[in-house]
């Protein structure tokens, strides 16, 4: 807990990027998330821990509406993007989407090339005008994906052909390709090993100097580690929302304290 | 250690009553799988064996190999190769040549015989062989006044004498033809003037007449077929395809989509005459489509092939990881993006294969063209361009055998078991295909 590897950046963090207000989620009868409030700043990367199947989860997929393509899945309350409601009726949530872009538990790369991989999002949002412009955006997401040297040589190989710690950059690297604001992260380290995990948390540091980053991750060290705020999550329930130190080394709620000390998990 | 060796009851080295009876059971699960696997194969090869054995048959026919003289006196009496002219002279004025011709060649081999007119060498010539020879005048006025080498095709009886299939005592009340005549085909055939050959025109040829089985062929019939699977082809794999997109990535789950659900299942066991009697009713009496034309037989099997087509597809589908669908849509694609440009190409092999077993069950189908007229119905003619494929009556291959093995001739018999083996060819291929397409598809990664 007290391995601080990540030197900290002095970034601004005080603007609200997204602001959660008496959020409710229901799978058919299932209570899943029960009345969250929560802001989250800019720059900032936050995490959302506690044990599993507390709703972590399922209160990032509602940060970009990906619940929309459960049928049994029902949203209630606020949540406000800059200001506007992201469930509001005129919203797309493709266009949202485009904004608060995700990365999954799993590296789920396509089933196509490096560059087909990374060049997918900017050609189906027309964000380049011709092959240079491309390229450009590629080599960009890549060096930002902090895997371009790696795969610079081979971007006409199948993106599935990669090591895992390389797939999850590839897709970290795919995810800011279209330039989203928000970056959400479904336990990207989960199924890696230390070392790519090691690589893609210091890719986290880096990411919040452009990006609001929210990450899930069952590990309490990675969050001592790569974040700045940490919600606690039980049972549905937000239990307690605060500066990541604070957290860890003065917890409010009791519960808090016993899952930060291994008590429950 | 050395517990366990003077205890045989804890040694490894020696098998408990439990592991014994474990692997006792796996002995007898074995034997039993490979003895139905095995069981299997002899049904196939018997199968094979008697499909091989009766219809090679079919692809060899007897011809009498002469030299006519295409006399300019009977066939062109003008002697101004006028086409018009030509084509006035029936296959009558044909007969007497080829006759003569055979019997030139009897007289000239000195074989002996107890025929002494050229009419009496009827029974050996097929009505077929004047026909094609005037075919062949009428293509090339030219020939005559030459004297030509031409294939005289054999009458069936004397091909079924050739291959085994007809004996001397099995035509003594044959009025037709008679022992003397096999005589005489025995001695041109020692003089290699009667010869077996191989038979393109079973292959190509259109079918015929219940007395001339030496010349039916399957290829009108395959065509129809052809045209028949170009409609199934070209409605079920569309429609079959939308549906089963519609159905899997985009219907909300509901009772209605359930019902639908279990109609299409229950659809797939459906007998085949339901479909027959339902187009009979709907494309011809409704719809006033043409009877027997294979445009009618297509939206048939269109019909039957649909449900197979999309439950294929839909379990292709659903075999896609949604992990590819999260990828898609969390980059911002639309859900018909994300369907159109990931899952449905993951999703091809699966498709093309359900689609061309489909269309082999389809290809091999003949209960449902009962009903629609196209069994029975004598293929006789080529149809009449692309659209004539469409609308002209015709037969399909099963339909075609069906008809043949309805036939007195045991001639007719051969001829349908040599159109199984051509429509047991067409099935191969396409499974072939099938495998050959999955592979390529599948390399994608
Ligand atoms: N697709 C779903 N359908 C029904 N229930 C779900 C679904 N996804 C999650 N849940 C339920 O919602 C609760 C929270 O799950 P989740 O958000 O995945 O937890 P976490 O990510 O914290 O482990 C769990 O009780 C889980 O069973
Ligand atoms: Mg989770």
């Amino acid at each position: 807990m007290n391995d601080m590897r990540i030197v900290r950046k002095d970034v601004d963090m005080n603007d609200t990027k997204i602001s959660a207000k008496g959020v409710q989620v229901f799978y058919g009868d299932t209570h899943a998330i029960k009345d969250v409030d929560v802001e989250i700043r800019d720059k900032t990367v936050t995490a959302f821990i506690g044990p599993s199947g507390c709703g972590k989860s399922t209160f990032l997929r509602c940060l970009n509406r990906m619940n929309d393509t459960i049928d049994i899945c029902r949203v209630e309350g606020n949540i406000l993007l800059d200001g506007e409601d992201i469930y509001d009726k005129r919203v797309d949530p493709v266009q949202l989407r485009a904004k608060v872009g995700m990365v999954f538990q799993r590296p789920n790369p396509f089933p196509k090339s490096i560059y087909d991989n990374i060049a997918y999002g900017p050609r189906i949002h027309g964000l380049a005008k011709n092959k240079a412009d491309l390229d450009e955006i590629v080599e960009k997401a890549l060096r930002r994906g902090a895997i371009w040297d790696e795969v610079k040589d081979r971007l006409d190989a199948p993106g599935t052909g990669l090591s895992g710690g390389q797939q999850q950059r590839l897709c970290i690297a795919r995810a800011v390709a279209t330039e989203p604001e928000v970056l959400l992260m479904d336990e990207p380290c989960s199924a890696l090993d230390p070392i790519a995990t090691l690589q893609v948390e210091e890719l986290i540091d880096e990411l919040r100097e452009n990006f609001s980053v929210v990450i899930v991750t069952h590990s309490m060290q990675q969050a001592a580690r790569v974040s700045q705020k940490t919600a606690f999550f039980h049972l549905g329930n937000l239990v307690e929302y605060g500066d990541t130190e604070q957290i860890f080394t003065n917890p409010q709620d009791e519960r808090t304290e016993s899952y930060i000390t291994g008590r429950i998990g | 250690m050395s517990d366990a060796m003077n205890n045989p009851a804890n040694s490894l080295l020696v098998q408990d009553a439990r592991t014994a009876k474990r692997n006792a059971a796996e002995k007898r699960f074995r034997f039993f799988g490979i003895a139905a696997i095995a069981t299997g194969l002899v049904f196939l090869v018997i199968l094979l064996t008697a499909i091989f054995s009766n219809g090679t048959g079919a692809f060899q026919q007897t011809f009498l190999t002469v030299p006519v003289h295409l006399d300019e006196t009977k066939l062109d009496k003008a002697g101004n190769r006028d086409i018009e002219d030509i084509k006035k002279v029936s296959t009558f004025g044909y007969n007497p040549l080829i006759q003569q011709a055979v019997f030139d060649m009897v007289q000239a081999q000195g074989i002996e015989t107890p025929f002494t007119k050229r009419g009496d060498m009827k029974a050996l010539i097929s009505a077929s062989a004047a026909a094609q020879l005037r075919d062949e005048v009428i293509a090339n006025p030219d020939l005559i006044g030459q004297t030509i080498e031409f294939r005289v095709l054999a009458t069936s009886r004397v091909d079924g004498y050739l291959k085994g299939r007809v004996t001397r005592e099995s035509v003594e009340r044959d009025k037709n033809i008679d022992a003397e005549h096999f005589d005489l085909v025995d001695g041109l055939r020692d003089a290699g003037i009667v010869k077996k050959s191989f038979n393109w025109d079973f292959i190509t040829g259109a079918d015929a007449s219940e007395s001339r089985p030496e010349q039916a062929g399957m290829g009108v019939a395959m065509v129809g077929s052809f045209f028949m699977m170009l409609v199934v082809l070209l409605c079920a794999l569309p429609i079959g395809v939308a549906a089963s997109i519609y159905l899997e990535e985009f219907a909300p789950q509901n009772r209605w989509t359930d019902l639908i659900e279990v109609n299409i299942s229950n659809l797939a066991a459906v007998p085949s005459i339901v479909f027959g009697i339902l187009g009979l009713a709907v494309f011809i009496q409704f719809a006033h489509l043409p009877q027997s034309a294979p445009l009618v037989g297509g939206l048939v099997l269109t019909l039957m092939t649909l449900p197979t087509i999309i439950i294929s597809t839909r379990a292709s589908l659903k075999a896609v990881p949604p992990s590819i669908r999260d990828a898609a849509l969390g980059v911002g694609a639309s859900k018909m993006q994300s369907v159109f440009h990931h899952v449905l190409p993951l999703a091809m092999p699966g498709i093309l294969t359900g689609t061309i077993i489909g269309l082999a069950q389809a290809l091999g189908e003949t209960a449902p063209l009962l009903l629609i007229g196209m069994v029975g119905y004598i293929a006789s003619d080529m149809p009449d361009g692309f659209l004539g494929g469409f609308l002209d009556p015709n037969s399909a291959m099963p339909a075609q055998i069906y008809e043949w093995a309805k036939r007195a001739d045991p001639a007719y018999y051969e001829r349908a078991w040599g159109g199984i083996i051509i429509l047991l060819m067409f099935l191969m291929t396409m499974n072939i295909i099938a495998v050959i397409l999955r592979r390529r598809f599948e390399r994608r990664w």
